[in-house]
C-alpha cells in the first residue's frame, strides 16, 4: 500500500468511529414524540388553613420531564399520579377523624429531563410554593438528584419510575420508594424456577454492559448463588451486539438450566430471536425491559416461553382476596377499575406501569396520611414507616433500617411470559403466585 | 471443548464469507481507481432496507430480493459515480474522500428521515439446520452460500469476461489501458458500480440473518477497513481472506475470553498489520 495513504486512511477511520459514536448515542436517545396531557399548574389557590372541621388543601411539588429523553415515560407517570388526585378529590378528599377534609393539588415544572434544572425546582417548590410532600421526577438519576433537596427541606417524599438502591443508602430519612429495586428485577425470575423446579441448578448470565443491567444481573448473580446456584457464565455484551451467535455458542458450551439477563428492547429481543433460531436448548429464559413490551410478540416462536420482568402490568391479579391470602391490607382501586378508567381516558390505551407507578405513588402518601390521621409531617413519616399494605400495584413495604430507609422491600415486580393459546401470543403473568394469570409454561423448549 | 471450538470456528466463517463480501466492494474501487468509498457503509445500509422493504411490501423471498436489490446497487453506483467521483478522480486523495463522503450523509439523513434510526427485523426463517452436533440457523448458512456464490461470480467476471479484463487494465494502468482504446471513464463507472453492488449485496444478506437500521452500515463499513487493510488494499482475494479471518476472530476469540474484547483485538491486528505489513497478508495493488 503506498504511504501516502496512511495518514487519510487512519484519519477516516478516527471519524468513521467518532461519528459511530455519535449516531449511537442518537438512536438510544432518540424521542417518540407525545405531548404531555398534564395540566399546567393552576393560579396560586391561598392554603386554606382555617381551624379545625374545614378543608385543607396540600401542595405536592414534583417535576415532570415534558421535553428532553424522559418525556414519554414521565408525562404517563404524570398522567398517573394526577389520575389519582382527581380520585380522591373527587370523592371528596380524605376525612380525617378530627373533621378535618384533605384534598390536594399538584405544582410542577418542566424538568427538561436534566439533573440540575431537577435541583433547583425542588428546592423552589419547597422554598416558594410552599410543598407539603414530594413525589420524585421519573428516572433513577433525576430522583437521585430531587432526594437531596427533599431530605434537605425534610419533606416527605415518594419516589416513582426510580429503580435504583443507592438512593436509598444515603442515610436519608424521607424518602420512599414505591418501585422494586433494581437489585431485585431478576430475584422473582430466580425464585420462579427454583418454584418450577428444585433440580435446575446451572444458570447463565448473559447482559447489556450498561450500568442498569450489570447492577441488575450482579445482584441476582449473588442471589442466585446464595440459592445453590451454580453460575457457569457470566458474560455482558456491547450495548450495540446484533450479533450474538459467539455468546450464544459459549451459552451452549455451558449447558445452563435457565438464560438470565437481557438489557434494552433491541438487544434483548435479537438475543431471544437467535437462541430460537439456533435451537439453543434451555429450559428457562428471562430478560430485562424486552418481553413486556407488547412489540416483543412480532418475534412469534422465538417469543414462547421467554419472560421478563416488569413493575407492573394490566394483567396482575392483585386483588383484595389475594391480599388477604397474603395477611396484608387491601387499599385502593383494583387493578381492572385502574385499568378501565385509564381506557376510557385514554381512547382504549392500556396503562403502561409507569402509569401504575405515578396512580401508585399518590396512593402510598394518601395511605399514610389517612393512617396517620394526620396531615403533620411527622406522623406521615411515621405511618410510611409502618406501611404493610397491598394495592393494585403489589405489595408496599419499606426498609426501616438506618442502612437502607425507604428502599421498597414488599414489592415484587411481576413477571410475564409469552405463552402460545390457539396460536396467538398471549402475555400472562406467572410470578409472583398472588399476581398470576396463569400457570408458567416450563421447560420452555 | 473440541465440539465449541468447531462449532464456533464454522459460525464465525460463515459471517465472514459476508464480511469479505462487503470489504471487496471497497477494495475493488479503491484497486481500480483509488478512491476510498465512504459511502460504503450507507450503502450496506441501503441493501439491508431494500430487502426489508421488498420482503415487507412485496412479499419477496428475501433471497430473491437480494439479487434485484444487487441490479439496483449496480445502477447506483454509476449513478453516484457520475455524479460524485468522476470529477475528483485525478483530484487528491482528501476531494474524493470529501465527495463520497457528502454521498455518505446525503443516504444516512435521507435514510433517517424515512425510517428513523430504529431497528427492523426482515422476519424470515429458514428453520435451524443440525448436522450431528453442530446447529446453525438456515438462513444464515443460506446467507453465506450467496456470498460465496457472488465472490465466484465476481471472479469469473474479472478473469473471463472482456469488460473484466478492462476493468483490470485499468487498475493495472489506466494511461496505457486508454492507449489501447479502453473507454476508461465508462469502466472506471462500471467498476464503482460493483463496488456498490458488492456492499449492497452484503447489506442485503445482512438483513436476512440480523436486525437492520440506518446507521448499521457503519459498524460494517468499520469491519471492512480492517479486512482491506489485513488482505492488502486493492486486492478482492486478499478482502476474502480478510473477511474470513476476522470472522474467525469473532467466532474464536469469545470462547476464550469476554466477547467485549473482539473489537481490542480486531483493531491491535488492524494496527499492528499497518505497522509491519501494511502491504497487507495477500500484497496490496501497486
Amino acid at each position: 500500500m503506498s504511504r501516502k495513504w496512511i495518514l487519510p486512511l487512519i484519519l477516516v477511520l478516527a471519524l468513521a468511529l467518532t461519528l459511530a459514536a455519535c449516531s449511537g448515542n442518537q438512536a438510544a436517545e432518540a424521542p417518540k414524540a407525545e405531548q404531555p396531557k398534564a395540566e399546567q399548574p393552576k393560579a396560586e389557590e391561598p392554603k386554606a388553613e382555617e381551624p379545625a372541621g374545614k378543608e385543607v388543601t396540600l401542595t405536592i411539588g414534583f417535576t415532570a420531564s415534558q421535553t428532553g429523553k424522559y418525556n414519554v415515560p414521565s408525562t404517563r407517570q404524570t398522567t398517573g399520579l394526577q389520575m389519582w388526585m382527581d380520585d380522591v378529590n373527587n370523592a371528596g378528599g380524605i376525612k380525617l377523624s378530627d373533621g378535618t377534609v384533605v384534598k390536594f393539588k399538584s405544582v410542577f415544572y418542566d424538568d427538561e429531563s436534566s439533573k440540575e434544572r431537577v435541583q433547583e425546582l425542588y428546592t423552589k417548590l419547597a422554598t416558594e410554593d410552599n410543598a407539603d410532600f414530594f413525589i420524585s421526577p421519573y428516572s433513577s438519576g433525576l430522583t437521585a438528584a430531587s432526594a437531596v433537596i427533599a431530605e434537605q427541606y425534610g419533606i416527605p417524599m415518594i419516589t416513582t419510575g426510580a429503580a435504583s438502591d443507592s438512593v436509598y443508602k444515603q442515610g436519608y430519612t424521607v424518602v420512599y420508594q414505591a418501585y422494586t429495586p433494581a437489585s431485585r428485577y431478576l430475584t422473582g425470575a430466580i425464585d420462579l424456577l427454583m418454584n418450577l423446579d428444585p433440580d435446575a441448578k446451572k444458570v447463565a448470565f448473559v447482559y447489556e454492559n450498561s450500568k442498569f443491567a450489570t447492577s441488575v444481573t450482579e445482584a441476582a448473580k449473588a442471589y442466585a448463588e446464595k440459592n445453590g446456584f451454580e453460575v457457569v457464565l457470566f458474560e455482558g455484551y456491547d450495548p450495540e451486539t446484533k450479533d450474538f451467535n459467539a455468546v450464544i455458542n459459549k451459552i451452549e458450551a455451558a449447558a445452563p438450566d435457565a438464560i438470565l439477563g437481557g438489557g434494552h428492547f433491541q438487544d434483548g429481543s435479537t438475543f431471544a430471536r437467535q437462541l430460537y433460531e439456533k435451537g439453543t436448548k434451555v429450559k428457562f429464559i428471562s430478560l430485562l425491559v424486552a418481553p413486556p413490551e407488547p412489540t416483543f410478540a412480532e418475534l412469534g416462536d422465538a417469543a414462547v416461553g421467554v419472560t421478563g420482568p416488569s413493575q407492573w402490568e394490566p394483567a396482575a391479579k392483585y386483588s383484595p382476596e389475594s391480599a388477604k391470602a397474603a395477611g396484608l391490607e387491601w387499599f385502593g382501586p383494583t387493578g381492572e377499575e385502574f385499568t378501565e378508567a385509564y381506557k376510557a381516558a385514554h381512547d382504549g390505551e392500556e396503562p403502561s406501569y409507569h402509569v401504575a407507578g405515578g396512580y401508585a405513588a399518590g396512593l402510598i402518601l394518601q395511605k399514610a396520611i389517612m393512617d396517620a390521621d394526620s396531615i403533620d409531617k411527622d406522623a406521615v413519616l411515621k405511618a410510611l414507616d409502618a406501611m404493610d399494605m397491598m394495592i393494585f400495584f403489589g405489595h408496599i413495604k419499606f426498609d426501616t433500617s438506618a442502612e437502607a430507609h425507604g428502599l421498597q422491600i414488599g414489592h415484587e415486580m411481576v413477571l410475564i411470559q409469552w405463552q402460545k393459546e390457539d396460536g396467538k401470543l398471549v402475555k400472562q403473568v406467572v410470578w409472583p403466585k398472588e399476581g398470576a394469570t396463569a400457570e408458567a409454561l416450563y421447560p420452555i423448549r | 471443548m473440541g465440539e465449541v471450538l468447531f462449532t464456533s470456528a464454522v459460525d464465525g466463517l460463515l459471517i465472514g464469507i459476508i464480511y469479505g463480501l462487503a470489504a471487496m466492494g471497497l477494495t475493488l474501487i479503491f484497486g481500480v481507481m483509488d478512491v476510498i468509498n465512504l459511502a460504503h457503509g450507507p450503502l450496506i445500509a441501503l441493501g439491508m432496507f431494500g430487502v426489508y422493504l421488498l420482503f415487507t411490501i412485496l412479499g419477496l423471498n428475501p433471497f430473491i430480493a437480494v439479487i434485484l436489490v444487487a441490479v439496483l446497487g449496480l445502477l447506483l453506483g454509476v449513478v453516484i459515480y457520475f455524479v460524485a467521483v468522476n470529477r475528483v478522480i485525478d483530484a487528491p486523495p482528501l476531494s474524493s474522500l470529501l465527495s463520497t463522503f457528502s454521498v455518505n450523509m446525503i443516504i444516512i439523513g435521507v435514510g433517517t428521515a424515512l425510517f428513523t434510526t430504529s431497528s427492523y427485523n426482515v422476519d424470515y426463517t429458514l428453520g435451524t439446520v443440525e448436522v450431528g452436533f453442530f446447529r446453525a440457523p438456515g438462513a444464515r448458512i443460506a446467507a453465506s452460500l450467496v456470498a460465496l456464490l457472488t465472490t465466484a461470480l465476481l471472479y469469473l467476471f474479472l478473469y473471463r469476461t472482456r469488460p473484466g479484463k478492462y476493468v483490470r487494465a485499468v487498475a493495472n494502468n489506466r494511461i496505457a489501458a486508454e492507449l489501447m482504446g479502453i473507454p476508461s471513464t465508462r469502466i472506471l463507472a462500471l467498476a464503482f458500480g460493483i463496488g456498490a453492488m458488492l456492499a449492497i449485496t452484503a447489506g442485503g444478506l445482512i438483513a436476512t440473518i440480523l436486525p437492520i437500521n440506518i446507521l448499521a452500515g457503519g459498524s460494517y463499513e468499520l469491519k471492512s477497513f480492517v479486512i482491506v487493510v489485513l488482505g492488502g488494499l486493492g486486492n478482492p482475494l486478499g478482502a476474502l481472506l480478510g473477511g474470513l479471518i476476522l470472522g474467525l476472530i469473532e467466532g474464536l476469540v469469545p470462547v476464550f475470553m469476554k466477547t467485549t474484547w473482539v473489537p481490542v483485538i480486531e483493531y491491535v491486528l488492524f494496527v499492528l498489520i499497518l505497522l509491519v505489513r501494511p502491504q497487507g497478508l495477500l500484497g496490496a495493488k501497486e
